[in-house]
């Protein structure tokens, strides 16, 4: 059942990216901008559903397996995507976005699903926290990531002194600029609340705050770049072209604390 | 008598060599009094805009292109060999018709942009000030003026006439969304910029800041745009608050180099600034578009902008240019006709001198003839002319292409 809803949800977030695509082509864009975002609400809902369904089933937050995390990290990105998407009004961020989003539930349904007793760790408090923080932090650094992308086309574009017509379809590179640095300095303190709350978690249930295992040591290395980042525009006055590059190197960063690390290094934090 | 027009434009040359030819300053007057000593040359015109430099002369020789580039070159200290591979010649027919494409805006970087009339109307009055035009320039402009004015009235390309502003406003919503609230400087004040200000200022931009080198120039503007005029050696330290900046100056060298703008981001904090150059030679050294949140566009680099555009209004330019043809043969026709309107003068002009020295000789020796009688040899000798030059005036006014050869043949065979 919940397999089903995700491949439902799943489904509904290609026809999305698909209407996305077709946007950018039409040049009636509202019609089909609408007809798209109508097709993601209900792929949301849907996901949702299905997280909110697997969460009955198994009695804890549905985050403790490859499987379940894969699902909530491209749930997370779709709620920062709508987020987004309300707050600056534009729907090419999905062509960007709904890729990533369709890989994280792809690598999800093809992960085994089944139902295990999971380890006793993981029966803490700490599990909601812990991972809650960790995705939502990863799913900003995920969209900032994608609008740094948009950034640097857009850029290119107009310093090409050639701008063709994506450039209509892309927003202008100063709001690409300011959505970057507004997600960073979201998914920042949520990165750090995440690396907090694990130690905590470690040190009430393994008895040491660090242990230096690789998952722990690539989150730390992800917070530094993104410490970086935000050093450099704060204190710096890093903008544009750097700041978007960067965030495309955190964003890399990110997808090895996550994929990397669990597929090849050896970590406690494998919890399969 | 013939029309030439010796030029290059937007489409021939890059800004490199418009830069290098283009009339400022004194150069004009200098030009116009040039060309005009060159021998043959009956009258001349110059039109330099940041767009095109062109040369209209009058003259009988066609030759005479060869020695008006020579003056090009030493007005310019230019080679001629650097821009002649640029240059266009038009005469007769196909040089009427490139001035009124002109004038009408048909043969603009932006199809239908009005500023092309208004510099062609200064470049006329100028050259009319000098007493360098005659009859067929003053009669080419208005009727190119007018020609224009049908143009705009009978098509619709004035409507969607795209300016280089435009372009402009365009590029600027890409760089920052929305011109609401966006401060912006002019340097220089010429029409061209100010055209571009009121674009932005009518998209919300706010905050105008006006440096001139004429203080008071600086200022009038400043009062017109509900801004505020600055020193032109402060017009820099000025420029960390400024978001978009037009620069239209006349000056031949670059007045924001690159590292000076790198100094200025540092301040700026890396903001992002929109520089428009629209001066021809360019103001804005074009290496300051490689700083980061720079961004640059002189005025051929709009026109990438503009092309995109330029599709829809492809039919109506076809509609424009069956107006402009329309109006070359009108033109042309009266062209024409004055070629052939003295030779007809002459021509009956000489047959009433024989008409009347005949008339004497006859009078002196039949001196015993009435009045009566002699009123109608008279009539009988005009009658006469009449009959026998009727015909080759008829000709020479419907003569089409081969007027200038009949107009010769009529000449020797009378000996006018």
């Amino acid at each position: 059942m919940v397999t089903v809803l995700s491949e439902i949800a799943l489904a509904l977030y290609i026809v999305g990216l698909i209407l996305a695509i077709r946007t950018v082509y039409n040049d009636e864009p509202r019609q089909a901008g609408e007809w798209c975002n109508w097709i993601l609400i209900i792929g949301l809902a849907v996901h949702s559903f299905a997280i909110t369904y697997r969460y009955i089933l198994t009695g804890n937050i549905p985050i403790t397996s490859m499987h379940e995390s894969s699902s909530f990290f491209a749930w997370s990105v779709m709620v920062i995507y709508f987020y987004i998407y309300y707050r600056f009004r534009f729907l090419v961020l999905g062509l960007f976005i709904l890729p990533m989003v369709s890989i994280l539930m792809l690598s999800s349904l093809i992960l085994p699903s089944e139902i295990r007793p999971i380890s006793p760790i993981l029966r803490s408090y700490w599990l909601a926290f812990h991972t809650l923080f960790a995705f939502i932090g990863y799913a900003s650094f995920t969209v900032a990531a994608g609008t740094g992308l948009m950034y640097l086309i857009q850029e290119r574009h107009l310093k090409s002194k050639r701008p063709s017509w994506i450039c209509t379809k892309l927003p202008s590179v100063q709001i690409l600029d300011e959505i970057n640095y507004k997600l960073i300095a979201l998914g920042f303190p949520l990165h750090t609340l995440a690396i907090i709350t694990g130690a905590l978690w470690a040190e009430a249930s393994l008895g040491s705050y660090w242990r230096w295992d690789p998952k722990e040591v690539w989150s730390l290395i992800t917070w530094l770049i993104y410490a970086l980042i935000l050093h450099l525009r704060i204190v710096r006055g890093y903008r544009g072209r750097k700041a978007a590059t960067l965030s495309i190197i955190g964003f890399l960063a990110v997808l090895f604390t996550y994929y990397g690390v669990n597929l090849l290094l050896k970590s406690y934090h494998l919890f399969q | 008598m013939n029309l030439l027009v010796l030029g290059l434009n937007h489409k021939t040359a890059g800004v490199e060599i418009r830069e290098r030819l283009a009339f400022s300053g004194d150069k004009l007057s200098i030009g116009l009094q040039k060309i005009k000593g060159l021998g043959h040359v009956k009258e001349v015109a110059i039109l330099s805009t940041c767009n095109r430099v062109e040369v209209f002369v009058v003259t009988q020789q066609e030759g005479v292109f060869e020695d008006i580039k020579v003056q090009l070159s030493e007005i310019h200290g230019i080679e001629t060999q650097l821009f002649s591979p640029h240059l266009y010649l038009y005469s007769g027919y196909e040089g009427v018709r490139h001035v009124f494409r002109v004038a009408s805006s048909l043969d603009s970087m932006v199809v239908g942009e009005p500023q092309i009339l208004g510099q062609l109307k200064e470049a006329y009055s100028f050259a009319q000030r000098q007493g360098t035009t005659g009859p067929v320039l003053n009669r080419l402009f208005s009727h190119a003026i007018s020609t224009s004015k049908r143009v705009r009235t009978e098509t619709r390309i004035a409507e969607n006439a795209v300016s280089i502003s435009y372009a402009a406003v365009e590029l600027a919503k890409r760089i920052f969304t929305s011109l609401q609230g966006k401060r912006f400087m002019l340097i220089g004040a010429g029409e061209m910029a100010e055209l571009a200000a009121r674009h932005l200022i009518n998209n919300g931009a706010r905050d105008v800041v006006v440096a001139n080198r004429t203080y008071q120039r600086a200022c009038e503007l400043a009062t017109d745009f509900c801004g505020r005029a600055v020193d032109f050696k402060d017009f820099f330290s000025e420029l960390v608050h400024i978001d978009i900046v037009i620069c239209s100056t006349a000056a031949s060298e670059y007045v924001i180099k690159k590292d000076q703008m790198q100094r200025l981001m540092r301040d700026r904090r890396n903001r992002p600034v929109f520089i428009i150059d629209i001066s021809v030679p360019r103001n804005v050294d074009p290496a300051v578009n490689d700083i980061d949140n720079v961004y640059l566009y002189d005025v051929d680099d709009l026109q990438g902008v503009v092309d995109a555009n330029k599709s829809g209004r492809a039919k109506e330019a076809e509609k424009a240019e069956g107006i402009v043809i329309e109006e070359v043969d009108r033109f042309i026709s009266w062209l024409d006709s004055l070629q052939v309107v003295p030779t007809i003068v002459a021509l009956r002009q000489k047959a009433e001198a024989i008409r009347d020295e005949e008339f004497k000789k006859f009078r002196n020796r039949f001196s015993n003839i009435g009045d009566e009688e002699l009123k109608a040899v008279h009539y009988m000798g005009t009658a006469i002319i009449n009959k026998l030059i009727h015909p080759s005036m008829v000709a020479l006014k419907e003569s089409g292409a081969e007027q200038t050869e009949l107009v010769a043949m009529v000449k020797r065979l009378y000996n006018l």
